[in-house]
């Protein structure tokens, strides 16, 4: 079965990344509560959870959908915190 | 434009005093809400995060134009929607198989209970003008933060260092509402009320969707497939022909994502490789990926809906029912959106918009199938979340079956009866029937 980099998808997006101002951020827990993290890295649509070899983890909000699935799963446990991207950054759907 | 100028544009012509009605997000449900009310003559302003309507949106999708209707004669006339549905397909699929039905009909497509391919990006940019058009100013490219709330009454909207007042705020800001929750009407929706979907949209010469979808030009088919979209876990996939592309996409329930072993954009990636799928989409181009919510927990997540001085519509009340075979948010969403307006409306000439002023908007949701269809469904979510052998066994079984019927290799063969029974047998005769009879009784 093919594997395709979701990353590769997520670049054909219109996004306008407000590179000053992150709008989910990361708490302290993450790093441990590994099961929470994992939830994320089985539903993030834009597959931003990531691990890398050694086992840490790696989070870049830039090509979030702004979906909301994060917050709802771990908003109270791994995530510092989950806001929409100010106005007029984020995702731009042109067909949606 | 911002805030600030709307300010100063209201400055040279109306009066200061702030708005009758604020909606904040301008998806299907506050396009038609602030439409509603722009027509009746309230002065309205309509506040959308994106940088243009549609621009933060994705659906499935199909509309089910009878809600629009009702209000937008002729709507689909007029409207950048994409193609007539005429053909429904429904699959069980397994790693290697697929068993479908299919059903082709003109009943499908008879005014009022006709249903069409849209895109958000693209659709709710129409409907915006229309609101436009009878007056309502809208701003894009705003956030909403937070809600001026005096005495437990919201009074306007905060945006920045921006507030605005209003006689009453609607809000259709989709499944996240940040600001039903800020008001208080609503704690966070359970993962196991909500799915995330994830699409793709592929893009095809519409020849080639004719001939490939056999269908005429402006028409087309919706596909749902239940088991190895979402790897025998609750959710589904779908497909939907456009114009010049298709719709191709995933939805999982969110508790039961969790449970499982492949993670969602591996699970769309899977489906569209499948050979089913496959040979559909080939030579499509992929141009956009998008993930929403969707809501599907029925009356059990519906949040508070009316405060004072506040209404909740659409996604962000929960409107919405996931029957596996169909979706159906848009028109829940059109529904509250018109009879929210019209509470507004009647609550606008009763002078006040207080908890007890506004709640008739309750009582013509009551009227309407809204609520009516959102409790007939009531039992079926927990019915798929109790029944996981809907989306894993029942698939296999029909694969088992089709399988000893089709494949010919030249071993001696068993009476059909037998082989029927020998599948059927591994799951159990018993559980199929319960599941089957808890299934009839929750719809
Ligand atoms: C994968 C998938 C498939 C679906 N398939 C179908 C289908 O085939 N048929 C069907 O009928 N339904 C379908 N649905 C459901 C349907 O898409 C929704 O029910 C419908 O879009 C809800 O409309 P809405 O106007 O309530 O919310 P939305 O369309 O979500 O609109 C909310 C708006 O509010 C804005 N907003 C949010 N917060 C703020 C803020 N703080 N400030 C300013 N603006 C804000 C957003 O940017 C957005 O424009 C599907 C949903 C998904 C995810
Ligand atoms: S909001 Fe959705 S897309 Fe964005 S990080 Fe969270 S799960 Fe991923």
């Amino acid at each position: 079965m093919s594997t395709m980099n979701v990353d590769a998808k997520l670049s054909l997006n219109k996004f306008y990344v407000n590179e000053e101002y992150a709008h989910i951020v990361l708490n302290r827990n993450a790093e441990t509560e590994s099961s929470e993290f994992r939830k994320l890295m089985l539903a993030c649509p834009a597959g931003l959870y990531k691990q890398d070899d050694k086992g840490r983890i790696l989070f870049d909000y830039a090509g979030c959908l702004e979906c909301g699935t994060c917050r709802i799963l771990c908003g109270k446990t791994i995530l510092e915190k989950w806001e929409f991207p100010q106005g007029t950054f984020g995702i731009e759907y042109r067909w949606g | 434009m911002s805030i600030m100028k709307i300010e100063r544009k209201r400055g040279e012509g109306m009066s200061n005093e702030g708005f009758d009605v604020i909606v904040v997000g301008a998806g299907v449900a506050g396009n038609v809400a602030a439409y509603l009310l722009g027509r009746e003559g309230l002065q309205v302003l309509l506040i959308e995060r994106g940088n243009y309507p549609g621009s933060k949106n994705m659906t499935g999708g199909r509309i089910y134009s009878h809600s629009l209707e009702k209000i937008m004669p002729d709507f689909a006339k007029e409207a950048p929607i994409e193609r007539k549905i005429t053909r429904e397909k429904v699959f069980m699929m397994t790693e290697k198989s697929s068993i479908g039905l299919d059903f082709q009909s003109s009943l499908l497509g008879t005014h009022g209970s006709d249903s069409y391919s849209v895109l958000r990006g693209v659709f709710d940019q129409w409907l915006a003008e229309k609101a436009e058009e009878v007056g309502v100013e809208i701003v894009t490219g705003i956030c909403v933060d937070d809600l001026i709330i005096r005495q437990g009454k919201v009074c306007g909207v905060i945006a920045g260092i921006d507030q605005i007042e209003s006689g009453v705020t609607i809000l259709a800001d989709g499944i996240n509402s940040l600001l039903a929750q800020k008001a208080g009407l609503r704690k966070e929706f359970k993962p196991s009320h909500v799915a995330v979907g994830v699409k793709e949209l592929i893009e095809l010469p519409a020849e080639l969707i004719q001939e490939r979808f056999q269908c005429n030009e402006n028409e087309g088919t919706a596909c749902m497939f239940a088991g190895f979209p979402s790897d025998g876990r609750i959710g589904g996939g779908f497909l939907y022909t456009n114009k010049e592309s298709i719709s191709l996409g995933v939805v999982c329930t969110l508790s039961d994502l969790i449970k499982g072993q492949k993670a969602l954009p591996q699970l769309m990636e899977d489906f569209k490789t499948h050979p089913t799928v496959a040979p559909l989409i080939k030579e499509g181009k992929l141009v956009e990926y998008s993930g929403h919510l969707v809501p599907e927990g029925g009356v059990e997540m519906m949040p508070k809906i009316i405060g004072d001085g506040v209404l909740v519509v659409g996604d962000a009340a929960g409107f919405c029912v996931n029957l596996g075979y169909a979706v159906r948010g848009m028109d829940f969403a059109i529904a509250s959106g018109e009879c929210a307006a019209r509470a507004v409306s009647k609550a606008y000439q009763g002078g006040g918009y207080s908890e007890g002023d506004l709640q008739v908007y309750r009582d013509y949701l009551e009227e309407s199938f809204v609520l009516h269809d959102m409790k007939l469904y009531r039992n079926f979510p927990k019915f798929l979340e109790t029944t996981p052998r809907v989306f894993s066994d029942y698939p296999k079984l029909l694969e088992g079956i089709m399988t000893d019927m089709f494949v010919m290799n030249g071993q001696p063969t068993q009476a059909l009866v037998k082989t029927i029974m020998k599948h059927i047998n591994k799951v159990g005769v018993l559980k199929i029937t319960r599941d089957a009879w808890k299934g009839v009784r929750s719809v």
